[in-house]
Formats: C-alpha cells, sequence, structure tokens
C-alpha cells in the first residue's frame, strides 16, 4: 500500500475466549497516512496472525459492526484515526458490556432479544396510504433512524455496563428505538407502559454517556429518552389521571413507579413476579431472562 | 472419509443472505406460509444494503409528473445498453411503485415534498425525478424497516454468523445447504424444500472497491458449482465515486446523490471536463460513461494530486449541504479531515456493484437448477451491461418478494425434504478442514489465504478492471489458474471458532471461481460496451449486442458460451421513445435491426 511513513505503530489488542483466559497481545503495523484502527487491525490479520478474531463490514461507519474500546474509549474502529490518538501505544479491547466469545467479538444478541421484544410499526387499520406527511416529522424521525446499531450506548450505559442490568434495562439503543416508533405520525400503539415497565426506563438517571459516544451524534438523551420519561410522568403523574387511576383501583406495580435507587449489583436481582425465586440464586440470569422471553407470548404475533 | 458429527436443521425454504432481498424474500415466503430460516455471515441489518445511499428509483411521478413506469422501463434498458431481461424489466419498473409504498407501510421513511407525498431526486440517466429517499441513507432505512418487519413475521427464523459453503443436491434438484457456525466452527446442514441466494454480489476480488468483507460472492459460486449457469459476468460495475485519499478511505463510496443534488466534476484545471464527454447528461450521466471520463482525465494528465477528479459542492450552500448529504460531510470529516462544504473533495473510480449473476426466470427468479431461486444482486439480467443508479433497491425489494412467494410455491407444491447423502457432506467437511490440517509442517509449508486474495486483488485490479484487452485479459486468467493451484496449499494456524483467516479460505475458492468466470466472459465479448470497455475493440459489435454471455460448469472446466437475447416485443419496443435519452442514432449499434432480423426469421 502506498502512503508508508516510515513509522511503525504498536497495537495492543486483547486476545483469547472465556474458558482461556485473556491477555493483551502487541503487535507492531507500520504507519500509513491516514490510517484507521480497523487498517491496523486487518494489516495484522493479514500478515502477523490470521486467527485474530474481529467483527467488521462496510468499514465506511455505516454499518456499526467494528464496535471496539480504543485506549478505554468505546469506538467505531473503522473511523478512529490512529493518528487522532495519543502517542505510543493503541490497546484494542472488546466491548465490555457484553459476554466476550472471542477476542474482539463479544455477545450481542441480547440486543437481538429486545428488539423483538418492542411491538412494530403498526398502522390504523383501515389507513393504508399512499400518506401525506411533512417533512418537518421526517426531520425528527430521521434521527432515531440514523441509528447504525453499534451498540456502543449500549456498552456506555452504567446500567448495564456496572449494573449488568440487561434483564430489565432495554437500553438506550432501544429508547432511540420506542421513541422513533412513538413519535411517528401514522403508528397507533402505545408503547408508554412497556417501556416503563418491562423496558426499565426509569433506571436511567441521564448520564448522557450514551450520547457522548453515539458516532451518528445521536441526541439520544435529550432527543428520546427525556421525551419518553416526560410521557411516563404525564402518564403517571398527571394530578386527573392520578385520581381517576386510584377511583378504579387499577393495581400498579410500586416497584416500577419512581426512579429506583440502584442495588448493589453483588446482591441477587430483584424478583419479577413469576420467576422462580429459588432458581436464581445459582443460575446465570442472562440465561434464565432469554428463556423468559422465548417463552412469553407475543400480541403482535397470531 | 470420516464424517463429524453435525446439526440438522429443516424448513420449507432457506434463505442465504440477510440483506435486503433475502429479508424481502424471506418476508414473503413466511407470509405465504412456509417455515423459513434466513442465514446471515455477519450479523442482522449489517449487510451490504446499508451502503445503498441515492434512494429508491421509483416512477411514481411525485416530482415530475412527466414521469411513469413506461419511462422508467425506457431508461433502464437504454441504461443497460439493451442486454437486459426485458421481461425483468417491465416487472421490476411496474412493481416497484408498489413496493415503495409498501415499505412506507412497514414504517419506512422517506423525505417529502413539500404537499407531503414522497420526495423525489435527480440521477444518473434517469429522465425525470425518480429516486425516493430519506437523505443519503435510504439503504439503512431500508434494512431496519425489513429487519423490523422480519423478526416480527411468525415462522422466520434468523441464524446469525453462519456460514454456508455448499449447495445439497438430491438427483437434479437442489434440497438444502452445509457450512458451519462461525462462533464454534461446528458443521451445520440446512434441509429445506426451495433455496434462496441473496447472497449479493461480489467486489473484495479487486482492490480498490466499496464492497465489505462479504462481497466474495459465494453464491454464485455455490450456484455455480451446483450446476446452475451464470449470465453477463463481464459487466463489473465501476463506481465513477469512491474516496482516493487518504490510502485508507481509498475506495470508499461517495454517493451518486452528491451529484444528483448538483455537485460538478472538474479535472486539475478547472474543467468541468463531463461537458464534453457527454453534453446532455454532463454529470449525471450512467456510471459506465462518468467512471472512464474520470480515468480518461487522470490518464491524459489532469487528475488531481491523488489521481481522481474533484467533486464540489460548495456553490449549493453550506446548509443545503449538510441537509441533503450529511453522511457525506460526517464520512469526509472523519476519514479525510475534508470539510466539503469548504473544499472539494476528491474522487475517482471503485468497484461497486455486479451486474452479471445467477441466470434466472424472469417472472420467478428460478435458476436453471430446479429448487434453487436467486434475487438481487446475486441474480443476473435486470441491468444489462450497466445499472442506473437507485435500480439496485427497487430490484431487491421487487424481485426479492418474486423469489420468495416462488420458491415458497416449489416448496410447498414439489419440494419434498429429502434425504441428504452424506458422502457430500462427509466429502465438504474435508474440504473445509484442509487448511486446518496438521499434517504438513507448519504454516511455512502452506499458502497464506489473505496473501492470495491480495494477489488476486491485484491482478483484476490491473488487467480485468475499468479497461481491458485481449492481452491483460489473457494475463489475469492466467494468473486466476496460478493461484487456484497455490490455493489447493491454504494453510491457517488456530482452531474453528471465529477463525478469519480459515473463513478466508473459503472465501478465496468463492472468489478464484468467480474471477475466472468475469474474465472468460470478458474475453469473449470482443467489444466496449456499458461497463465493458476493452482498448483493444473500442467499437460496439451488432453481433454481440444481440447475445448474453453464459456461464456453466462442464465436468471442472469451465464454459463460456453466447445465448441469443430474446427480442424486445412489440408492445415494449415503442416504449423506448419515452426516455429523454432516447436517440435512435445512439442505440446501440445493430441491436434494433438485429434483432428485428432475427424476430423477422423466426416467425
Amino acid at each position: 500500500m502506498d502512503g508508508l511513513t516510515g513509522s511503525a505503530v504498536t497495537l495492543r489488542v486483547l486476545k483469547g475466549t472465556p474458558a482461556s483466559g485473556t491477555q493483551e497481545v502487541e503487535y507492531a503495523v507500520p504507519m500509513v497516512t491516514g490510517m484507521v484502527v480497523l487498517d491496523a487491525i486487518h494489516y495484522v490479520q493479514h500478515n502477523l496472525d490470521t486467527d485474530l478474531a474481529c467483527r467488521w463490514n462496510c468499514k465506511a461507519a455505516k454499518c456499526g459492526s467494528c464496535s471496539a474500546e480504543v485506549n478505554g474509549h468505546p469506538v467505531l474502529m473503522c473511523k478512529t484515526r490512529i493518528e487522532d490518538l495519543a502517542s505510543g501505544p493503541v490497546t484494542v479491547h472488546p466491548l465490555k458490556t457484553f459476554p466476550l466469545v472471542k477476542d474482539l467479538v463479544t455477545d450481542v444478541s441480547r440486543n437481538y432479544e429486545v428488539n423483538r421484544e418492542i411491538p412494530p410499526f403498526t398502522h390504523a387499520p383501515d389507513d393504508t396510504g399512499p400518506w401525506r406527511i411533512q417533512q418537518v416529522d421526517i426531520d425528527r424521525l430521521y434521527e432515531y433512524r440514523r441509528c447504525i446499531e453499534c451498540f456502543l450506548c449500549q456498552d456506555v450505559c452504567h446500567v448495564l455496563r456496572s449494573h449488568n442490568y440487561a434483564d430489565r434495562f432495554y437500553g438506550p439503543r432501544f429508547f432511540v428505538r420506542v421513541a422513533g416508533l412513538e413519535m411517528h405520525p401514522k403508528d397507533v400503539l402505545d408503547r408508554t407502559d412497556q417501556t416503563r415497565e418491562e423496558g426499565g426506563l426509569g433506571y436511567c438517571n441521564i448520564t448522557k454517556c450514551c450520547t457522548e459516544v453515539c458516532p451518528e451524534h445521536i441526541h439520544i438523551t435529550d432527543n428520546a429518552i427525556i421525551p419518553l420519561k416526560e410521557r411516563v410522568a404525564d402518564r403517571r403523574w398527571d394530578p386527573v389521571r392520578f385520581i381517576g387511576r386510584e377511583l378504579l383501583r387499577r393495581p400498579a406495580s410500586p416497584a416500577a413507579e419512581a426512579t429506583p435507587a440502584l442495588p448493589d449489583p453483588a446482591k441477587p436481582p430483584r424478583n419479577r413476579g413469576d420467576w422462580d425465586e429459588a432458581a436464581l440464586t445459582n443460575v446465570d440470569i442472562t440465561e434464565l431472562v432469554k428463556q423468559q422471553i422465548r417463552t412469553r407470548t407475543r400480541p403482535w404475533e397470531k | 472419509m470420516t464424517l463429524e458429527p453435525y446439526d440438522t436443521l429443516d424448513c420449507d425454504v432457506l434463505v442465504i443472505g440477510a440483506g435486503g432481498a433475502g429479508m424481502r424474500a424471506a418476508i414473503a415466503a413466511a407470509e405465504a406460509g412456509c417455515s423459513v430460516a434466513v442465514v446471515t455471515k455477519s450479523l442482522l441489518g449489517k449487510a451490504h444494503t446499508v451502503m445503498a445511499e441515492g434512494g429508491i428509483a421509483a416512477g411514481l411521478a411525485n416530482v415530475d409528473a412527466r414521469d411513469s413506469w413506461e419511462v422508467h422501463f425506457a431508461d433502464t434498458m437504454l441504461g443497460g445498453q439493451l442486454l437486459n431481461n426485458w421481461r425483468m424489466v417491465e416487472l421490476y419498473a411496474h412493481e416497484v411503485i408498489d413496493r415503495v409504498y409498501e415499505l412506507e407501510r412497514w414504517g419506512g421513511l422517506f423525505d417529502r415534498t413539500d404537499d407531503g407525498r414522497i420526495m423525489q431526486r435527480a440521477f444518473g440517466a434517469h429522465s425525470w425525478k425518480r429516486l425516493c429517499h430519506v437523505g443519503d441513507r435510504t439503504g439503512l432505512e431500508l434494512i431496519r424497516t425489513l429487519q423490523d418487519k422480519l423478526v416480527h413475521t411468525p415462522r422466520a427464523e434468523v441464524h446469525m454468523e453462519y456460514a454456508l459453503t455448499s449447495l445439497i443436491k438430491s438427483g437434479d434438484r437442489v434440497c438444502g445447504a452445509m457450512g458451519y457456525r462461525r462462533s464454534d466452527g461446528r458443521f451445520v446442514a440446512f434441509r429445506c424444500g426451495a433455496v434462496v441466494l441473496a447472497t449479493g454480489g461480489w467486489g473484495r476480488m479487486y482492490r480498490e472497491t466499496s464492497n465489505s468483507w462479504e462481497g466474495t460472492g459465494d453464491g454464485a459460486a455455490m450456484a455455480y458449482e451446483a450446476g446452475a449457469e451464470l449470465l453477463d459476468m463481464e459487466f463489473v460495475q465501476f463506481h465513477p465515486t469512491g474516496m482516493v485519499w487518504p490510502p485508507g478511505a481509498r475506495g470508499i463510496l461517495v454517493t451518486e446523490a452528491v451529484r444528483g443534488e448538483g455537485g460538478l466534476l472538474y479535472n486539475a484545471e478547472g474543467k468541468r471536463f463531463m461537458l464534453e464527454y457527454d453534453p446532455v447528461k454532463k454529470e449525471l450521466s450512467s456510471r459506465d460513461v462518468v467512471a472512464r471520463s474520470i480515468y480518461e482525465e487522470v490518464k491524459a494528465g489532469r487528475g488531481t494530486p491523488h489521481g481522481g477528479a474533484y467533486l464540489d459542492v460548495r456553490h449549493l450552500g453550506a446548509e443545503q449541504v449538510r441537509k441533503k448529504l450529511p453522511s457525506m460531510v460526517e464520512q469526509f470529516h472523519a476519514l479525510a479531515s475534508v470539510d466539503i462544504t469548504r473544499e472539494p473533495m476528491e474522487v475517482g473510480p471503485t468497484i461497486h456493484y455486479t451486474m452479471g449473476g445467477v441466470r434466472v426466470e424472469a417472472e420467478t427468479g428460478a435458476a436453471t437448477v430446479p429448487g434453487l431461486y436467486a434475487g438481487g444482486e446475486v441474480a443476473g439480467g435486470l441491468h444489462g451491461a450497466n445499472r442506473l443508479g437507485g435500480n439496485s433497491l427497487g430490484d431487491i425489494l421487487v424481485f426479492g418478494k418474486r423469489t420468495g412467494e416462488a420458491a415458497a410455491e416449489y416448496a410447498r407444491t414439489r419440494g419434498t425434504k429429502r434425504h441428504i447423502d452424506e458422502r457430500l457432506v462427509a466429502a465438504e467437511q474435508a474440504a473445509l478442514l484442509r487448511p486446518l490440517d496438521g499434517s504438513d509442517d507448519g504454516a511455512s509449508a502452506g499458502e497464506n489465504p489473505y496473501k492470495l486474495h491480495e494477489e488476486l486483488q491485484a491482478a483484476m485490479q490491473d488487467d480485468a478492471g475499468i479497461g481491458r484487452s485481449e492481452e491483460s485479459l489473457q494475463r489475469a486468467l492466467a494468473a486466476i489458474l496460478e493461484l487456484r493451484e497455490r490455493s489447493m496449499r491454504m494453510h491457517v494456524g488456530g482452531g474453528r471458532p471465529l477463525n478469519p483467516g480459515w473463513h478466508t479460505c473459503r472465501d478465496v475458492t468463492n472468489m478464484l471461481t468467480i474471477s475466472e468466470s468475469i474474465v472468460r466472459s470478458a474475453i469473449e465479448r470482443r467489444e466496449s460496451r456499458g461497463s465493458q470497455w476493452r482498448f483493444d475493440h473500442l467499437e460496439q459489435d451488432a453481433e454481440l449486442g444481440t447475445v448474453n454471455m453464459v456461464t456453466r460448469r462442464d465436468g471442472a472446466t469451465m464454459r463460456v458460451e453466447r445465448v441469443p437475447i430474446d427480442p424486445l416485443p412489440d408492445r415494449l419496443r415503442p416504449l423506448l421513445q419515452r426516455s429523454r435519452f432516447y436517440d435512435a442514432a445512439k442505440l446501440p449499434k445493430g441491436y434494433l435491426t438485429a434483432a428485428a432480423a432475427r424476430a423477422g426469421a423466426a416467425s
């Protein structure tokens, strides 16, 4: 390749599997003008270590496959130029929040399960178009639809990363998803209660870390999460609705009402209704949740 | 031969590939009542469809009332130099309109006109403003919409990160496919009533490409091995505008929407050279013409410092650029430190699309082997010698649906599940495992698959690229055959779970097959037409304007034959004149006369 600068960059890549254990392996990669971290990883695969696993597809920041933690920052490797990083060795680690599979590849399947949980776009049965929609509505929705599902926001969110609440918290990506559906002028479903109860919207205490790392510059907190929280507040805390609800004595689940204090992650997770408490102590909680989700009925599937 | 235990999965319809075509086919087959397995090499939603930026071409006539499916038909046929399968083009131009509205009903977004209808933009060689789009991310929007629809469609199951390497036949019928799960390397076999190939195109055998790692031609190679015919393989599209600097970004696509929105091309001397090459369509000429023009300018010494042309949008105003081309602003800012609202972009041709592919029946997408269907870029015929921008997103929707429905019908009526011949499975397992065998004395004795890939890219780029000659093509062929020989000795270290070196071995094998077909077809087509540019045959050849090149397997030998094109029927022939760019004098030489003569002789 032309553009060789004559210098080299040292890459420290975390290699290994949960079974074999992981360790940083050092590679020296010749520096090329404009080289991104993914180029360096490719050089390693081609020349130094054909067994180094990483995900990538478009190499143009459009597919969101090559997410990794470079020098501790969650980024897309295809968009991170080595000359923009601090001098010295470059560490490349897999996303920490997701279970490791091998080297830079992690198990992100939980995200796909959450997506299935969210009822899809649904228009009124008698309103089949062609539709008239105003550009201003498209402009607002387009921000949510820009998401490339790199899951960097999920990776950096402390509710998932530090507290490991994948079982009760959808995560920023999916609040963006819900917001995009809820604000579509032709969608007729209401996902507010689900987002609060199953999605655990209340756990988010708007630290904006997700917004910080989004490579598409989506204002996740301001434009997706906060509007959803406002809908919840409107639904739950509007005084007239509150009185109406009290009069009708509709049972509510008190635990989900306010933003709860985050429990100690070391403690076993709290009871979620019909779960078998005894089974929770010694099982892989993620597996159990997956099982629950698989067997749960989906109202939109007849 | 030993047989390693493997997982067997059953379904009515197996869809290989989960880009737009695969997902649309899967939805159609599931809605027809079949159980469907969708298999992808990557994660769901990462397919190359996300790279499509410009939009979906459809004659809605929202912006320009003069447009219609008939004009769209004419533009597509003329753009393809009339080598297209006209029946496919007819179905396509008709049905893509419904597919766009359907996508909207499934939640897809499109930019709007002032009165709230779907907005359409201008694009190369389309008569009127025709491309339905949302910003410059229409492919992503399409993928996300189909993805959401698919995962909520009953009876459809997605298998992510599986590599299928070979089709399974029972007698003359395709009845399944086998391969392995990438995460742990375990072998799998899918048993089904019908297979839909939706594996996309193949650009990875070229060095400067806008394709992702997935574009290795697996589907076409598998189909070829199973005895199916490939069509028009010599036609490989160079997109005129890829990034040329910095080296790491070379080849990354710069959407045609930049020119659709009014971007202009200049050479290093500041001259708008497209005014000379195509005074009518100018920057919005068809892709083959613009790509060649840039190539000529660079060759004549009027290129930019990094060997390209300047693409300029500054005159549109910063606000308009940021609104209509947001991902281009981001891409140049992040990868090249260029602010495109203040500086021109440097661009040059990059491999983008493959017009050729599996030869299919127009209505159903059925390949020439029973039980096998192909839709989207992996299928050939719709685009002829050159594809117009915006016709690929429409292609995958229209023919995704059609192949899915046809495969479902076949699986229900004729595709009874067959017994899998385990000798085939054992042979495939042995072939897959050969590069991992510890039998030879370490990596030094074997060939590195990545090195073979790099050598193949060099041969294809230099000798079978944008400009070709008998001499260069023969050189490319010799290189491919030599690499094929060496590929038998590929060796990689490591185990089977997520081992990219091992995965690359199979990719290289597939790419060699496809490259050979491209080169052999290009040798046979001794003329310049569409994307095929022969330095030694600069003119069009009347006789070659009436035939397609068809590749088929004859034992271990690859054969390329001329197959006559059905003449354009009388009901469609007058439609050609509806194109704004119709010029009887400029019709491909010999097409109408030769076709009419043949039609006359036949009757």
